[in-house]
């Protein structure tokens, strides 16, 4: 396990972008005028790597991430994708969200196909992507049905087939587990795990769970909070080829989940 | 209802109201209100009137080229509304004074600058129904949640597509709430108009009726245009309980 500090002159950035997808550089976001939710921040995100935000309330990660997307706008700061700027959202990055986004109104098949059917594709092309992804993500048979006749941990592995389906090269998801209960979430961590060693993305993930942070990441990126600050990168060095009941046990794992808790908790009053 | 201890379903209440009715109007107290019996014969005699199907004809033209108006109409601005905050401080105190004024006393300006034929008429329809259906729509698209417009953008919609594949349904329950209350004045709009302007179509009818002292045919038509009220509005709940059921589901 090594911890670093935040890399911060963007010369340094610069020479690492070839590994890196996806590059913020000093980001600063105001909400109105005295809300500073996020402070110069410059981060780079690897390829291929989970990386995953983690801080209290209020530290802005939801914020970053959104910023990333290209759904909210920086205050100042620009984000780099695949080396190039961008300014809005693009197809080649995927968001799952909180609170899964779906079309009450439409079935499994048609929310997978959604992100195709808007960019025009071939009907029995987009459903036959949307069929294979969503036999991925595990739900199989449910095709036909609608979210309200889904489980919470069913309507996310829709959200996360609809970000699969569109075969972007980064998926962006945002506490997507915080509206599953904790079994469900442990068993869906597990499953991503395995289907991110399948697919082969690059995955930024805000999360506010310490446990899940070190569980599912590459790289931790612990953020203080008001305004939001990059604390510390942490990269839990795990390995995952073990059975997750054993890397829940693991010391390295408990150390880790130890050291950045002694980290947040003095954000806590 | 509960009547003697025992619960009676609304259906039979309805056939109690008729009863009594009945009684009434054979007891004669009011020379107004014949007996119902009497009143559903002459229905039937007026439903194979010719006069009554030109005036039926004309009505329901009316009604239908004023509804489609409202319904464009009140969900376009319903929408402006919802998604841009100064349209709604422009809009939204005009809408809910029109939304709640009674329009009835302007039906005769309305004949002076229409006229006193289907123009007057279409623009009643129009001017009672929607309001309503803005109101209702404007209360849909705050509903909607935020994430999925964010959703929509994330994945390249373009502004259209968010709205027709998107936005539109996210709303429906509540546009479909609002075109039934639309439709429900509408024909209360239908009938004040036509009766004030009455020389065209059933307002002419209503008001033939009642200078001759016909109040059976007078019964009889008011009877079929609350039939054509309730099974209007009803089709439009049928179609509101299909959306129902992700009404609930969207938060």
């Amino acid at each position: 396990m090594t911890s670093a500090t935040a890399m911060s002159a963007p010369s340094d950035t610069q020479t690492q972008s070839s590994d890196n997808i996806v590059e913020v550089r000093n980001i600063t976001k105001f909400y109105g005028s005295d809300i500073h939710a996020l402070d110069s921040v410059n981060l780079g995100f690897p390829t291929g790597q989970m990386t995953t935000l983690l801080g209290p309330s209020g530290c802005g990660k939801t914020t970053l991430l959104k910023i990333v997307a290209g759904l909210l706008e920086p205050t100042s700061g620009e984000v780099f994708v695949k080396g190039k700027q961008v300014t809005g959202p693009g197809p080649e990055r995927a968001f799952v969200f909180q609170d899964f986004a779906l079309l009450p109104w439409a079935t499994v098949l048609r929310n997978v196909a959604f992100g195709l059917e808007l960019t025009h594709k071939p009907k029995a092309e987009r459903e036959e992507k949307a069929r294979h992804y969503i036999n991925e993500v595990g739900l199989s048979g449910f095709e036909e049905k609608y979210p309200h006749e889904l489980s919470g941990g069913m309507r996310q592995r829709v959200g996360l087939a609809r970000a699969l389906a569109v075969n972007a090269d980064v998926l962006l998801m945002d506490e997507p587990f915080s509206a599953v209960d904790e079994q469900t979430r442990r068993k869906f961590q597990e499953d991503l795990l395995h289907l991110l060693s399948v697919e082969k993305k690059s995955v930024i993930f805000v999360t506010h769970s310490i446990e899940e942070a070190v569980y599912v990441s590459d790289q931790i990126v612990l953020l203080s909070p008001r305004p939001g600050r990059i604390h510390s990168i942490i990269r839990p060095e795990i390995t995952r080829t073990a059975n997750p009941d054993d890397i829940r046990r693991d010391k390295v794992y408990l150390d880790i989940v130890e050291e950045i808790w002694n980290n947040l908790r003095k954000y806590l009053d | 209802m509960t009547l003697f201890g025992y619960r009676i379903p609304p259906a039979y209440s309805l056939l109690i109201w008729i009863a009594l009715w009945e009684v009434v109007g054979r007891l004669e107290l009011a020379f107004i209100l014949p007996p119902f019996s009497s009143v559903v014969e002459q229905l039937f005699i007026l439903l194979q009137r010719p006069d009554f199907h030109t005036a039926a004809l004309l009505t329901l033209k009316a009604f239908a080229i004023g509804m489609v108006i409202a319904i464009i109409g009140g969900i376009t601005i319903g929408f402006i509304m919802g998604r841009n905050r100064m349209a709604n401080s422009i809009l939204g105190m005009w809408v809910n004074i029109f939304a709640s004024a009674p329009l009835s006393s302007l039906v005769p300006v309305l004949m002076l600058l229409f006229g006193l034929g289907q123009t007057t008429i279409i623009v009643t329809v129009v001017l009672f129904s929607i309001w309503i259906i803005a109101l209702d729509t404007y209360a849909g698209v705050r509903h909607i949640s935020p994430s999925l417009s964010e959703m929509g953008h994330s994945f390249g919609a373009s502004r259209w597509q968010l709205l027709s594949k998107v936005l539109f349904w996210a709303a429906l329950p509540e546009i479909l709430a609002g075109v039934r209350m639309g439709l429900i004045r509408a024909v209360k709009g239908i009938v004040i108009g036509q009766l004030l302007v009455s020389v065209v179509a059933l307002g002419r009818l209503f008001r033939t009726f009642s200078d001759n002292f016909q109040f059976e045919e007078f019964w009889a038509l008011t009877l079929i245009l609350f039939v054509f009220a309730l099974v209007f509005s009803s089709l439009v709940g049928w179609l509101e309980h299909k959306v129902e059921y992700y009404a609930g589901s969207r938060i």
